[in-house]
């Protein structure tokens, strides 16, 4: 059970998921990048036992997953969920991640620092993702001796993270502004106020399926809660500007709007082949239909579930062996298929 | 300064190729760096290369970047020349190491040199205890302004107390 992709958090219709991260680092080890194999284990140790010993509330909620016994698509699916990163999967060997049952927690452990705990929650829930990931952080500061800084705060293996070691983000999903296409002003005026847009997959990647991950670059300077209210200040007005939008496309053009959706929809329920990009436009586009009230039978959950289970590394954890992107898009077709007529 | 290839327009985009410890630069303008096929538009923008190209235009004199470029951390032996073709720093005590160097780059990244967010119960304990002291002494100075006295009293010895327990912990 994955909280972000099952549950439903409010705003849901526009924000996907809340995401805090920290860094952090153990005092005696030399950062990840300058870590060798035995040592890493160490580190991998040092952290799990934090956890599981030190606490006995939080040890019977907690799996310790080393990555080197996860085969290869256990990891992709992981990466495909947003529970680890692609970097902590690329480095398995030395790299290791503690799951919560509900998944709404990840402590990846020997990522690019030796700590990077996550908590994802469904909706706009920034304040309580924090929360939770301040106490998770305190638990583990009792045990652990952490790099700190009296000037500089939290040390992190790269002067990007330094002070607070704090990433707050949101995925929000943006197809009015995107088709109104007022998205690039919207996108322009962020950055101008120390946020960061990026695709979901994180940086370098391309928006897919009108998703966007909104993220705060400055983490020196600031409080925790300075940053995470801006990041909530701006989100609530790109909500606000996403309605609008939606509302101006419903009154000024709603046929096309249908058009367009029932097509979408319609191309969902019939195609024999999908591929990840198109498949994704057109769940965009059907999770527009549903928030509309145009679209009645189908629910916003089966479609963040569809989103996640049509990536590769998902379908060929179903299918339990390594598929060809051309039998992916066959397998994804019918699996569209299946899940939207299961919730008829 | 004006462009390398045409010495018409000043130049606006400079690039440092590091190949092999061999280090190459190039200053053109942004025209000309369109057409020069030695500048790959298409490599994606990465905070690494954002992070070096930052430090490349830190730095002075030639005499002195081969000095900072060789000074290492005693600890994890990362070199400043190393951390910059990362972008990574390999220890915390890197942080000391090149602090000099460091703080102008964090300055620069930031826009900000002083942490004032959360701070850890252990590693900071006698941080959280100074800074409660400088909190004390601040209401101390105005409790003696408005002269009330009983009240400065009661700080002081708060005061006192959280003094001794530092030079407790040292």
């Amino acid at each position: 059970m994955t909280k972000w992709i099952e549950g439903s958090g409010p705003d849901n219709d526009i924000v996907i998921s809340s995401r805090i991260r920290l860094a952090r680092n153990l005092e005696d080890f030399p950062f990840p990048v300058a870590l060798t194999k035995s040592r890493s284990k160490e580190v991998l140790k040092t952290v799990s036992n934090a956890l599981l010993e030190g606490n006995s509330v939080l040890r019977n909620d907690f799996d310790s997953i080393t990555l080197e016994e996860v085969p290869q698509l256990e990891r992709q699916v992981l990466v495909e969920k947003h529970l680890i990163s692609p970097n902590l999967a690329a480095n398995f060997e030395k790299s290791g991640v503690l799951l919560n049952k509900d998944e709404s927690i990840s402590i990846m452990i020997n990522e690019e620092d030796h700590i990077r705990i996550q908590c994802l929650l469904p909706g706009f829930q920034l304040d309580e993702a924090w929360d939770t990931a301040d106490k998770i952080d305190d638990v583990l500061e009792e045990e652990l001796k952490y790099a700190f800084d009296e000037k500089l705060g939290y040390l992190t293996s790269c002067p990007t993270n330094v002070g607070t070691g704090i990433r707050a983000s949101v995925m929000m999903h943006l197809p009015a502004l995107h088709m109104t296409g007022y998205i690039n002003r919207i996108l322009q005026a962020a950055n101008q106020i120390g946020l960061a847009v990026r695709g979901i997959y994180g940086e370098g990647t391309e928006f897919m399926g009108n998703l966007f991950q909104i993220s705060n670059q400055l983490t020196l300077g600031r409080s925790e809660k300075d940053i995470i209210d801006n990041l909530k200040d701006i989100t609530r007005q790109i909500i606000q500007k996403e309605r609008d939008a939606r509302s101006t496309l419903l009154s000024n053009n709603r046929a096309q709007l249908e058009d367009k959706i029932y097509r979408s929809f319609g191309i969902l329920c019939n195609a024999r082949i999908l591929t990840s990009q198109e498949c994704m436009k057109l769940l965009s586009e059907v999770r527009v239909g549903i928030d509309l009230g145009i679209l009645k039978d189908v629910s916003i959950d089966n479609i963040n579930e569809i989103m996640i289970m049509t990536q590769p590394g998902y379908l060929q954890k179903i299918a339990q062996k390594q598929l060809s992107s051309n039998e992916r898009d066959i397998r994804r077709a019918t699996l569209v298929r299946e899940k939207i007529r299961s919730n008829n | 300064m004006l462009c390398e290839n045409c010495n018409k327009r000043p130049a606006t985009v400079h690039l440092t190729k590091i190949l092999n410890d061999k280090k190459t630069e190039l200053h053109l303008c942004e025209q000309c760096a369109k057409q020069s096929e030695q500048i790959d538009f298409e490599t994606s923008f990465s905070i690494n290369n954002f992070l070096t190209s930052l430090l490349d235009s830190i730095q002075d004199s030639p005499i002195k970047v081969d000095y900072i470029q060789a000074t290492k951390c005693d600890y994890c032996g990362m070199t400043y020349g190393k951390f910059k073709q990362l972008g990574r720093l390999g220890c915390s005590k890197c942080y000391s190491a090149f602090r000099e160097k460091l703080i102008t780059l964090i300055k620069r990244i930031q826009g900000n040199e002083r942490h004032i967010g959360k701070i850890p119960k252990r590693a900071g304990g006698s941080i959280r205890i100074r800074n409660e002291i400088g909190e004390l002494k601040r209401k101390l100075n105005e409790a003696i302004k408005t002269e009330a006295f009983e009240k400065a009293v009661v700080l002081r010895d708060k005061i006192r107390e959280l003094e001794n327990h530092l030079r407790e912990e040292i």
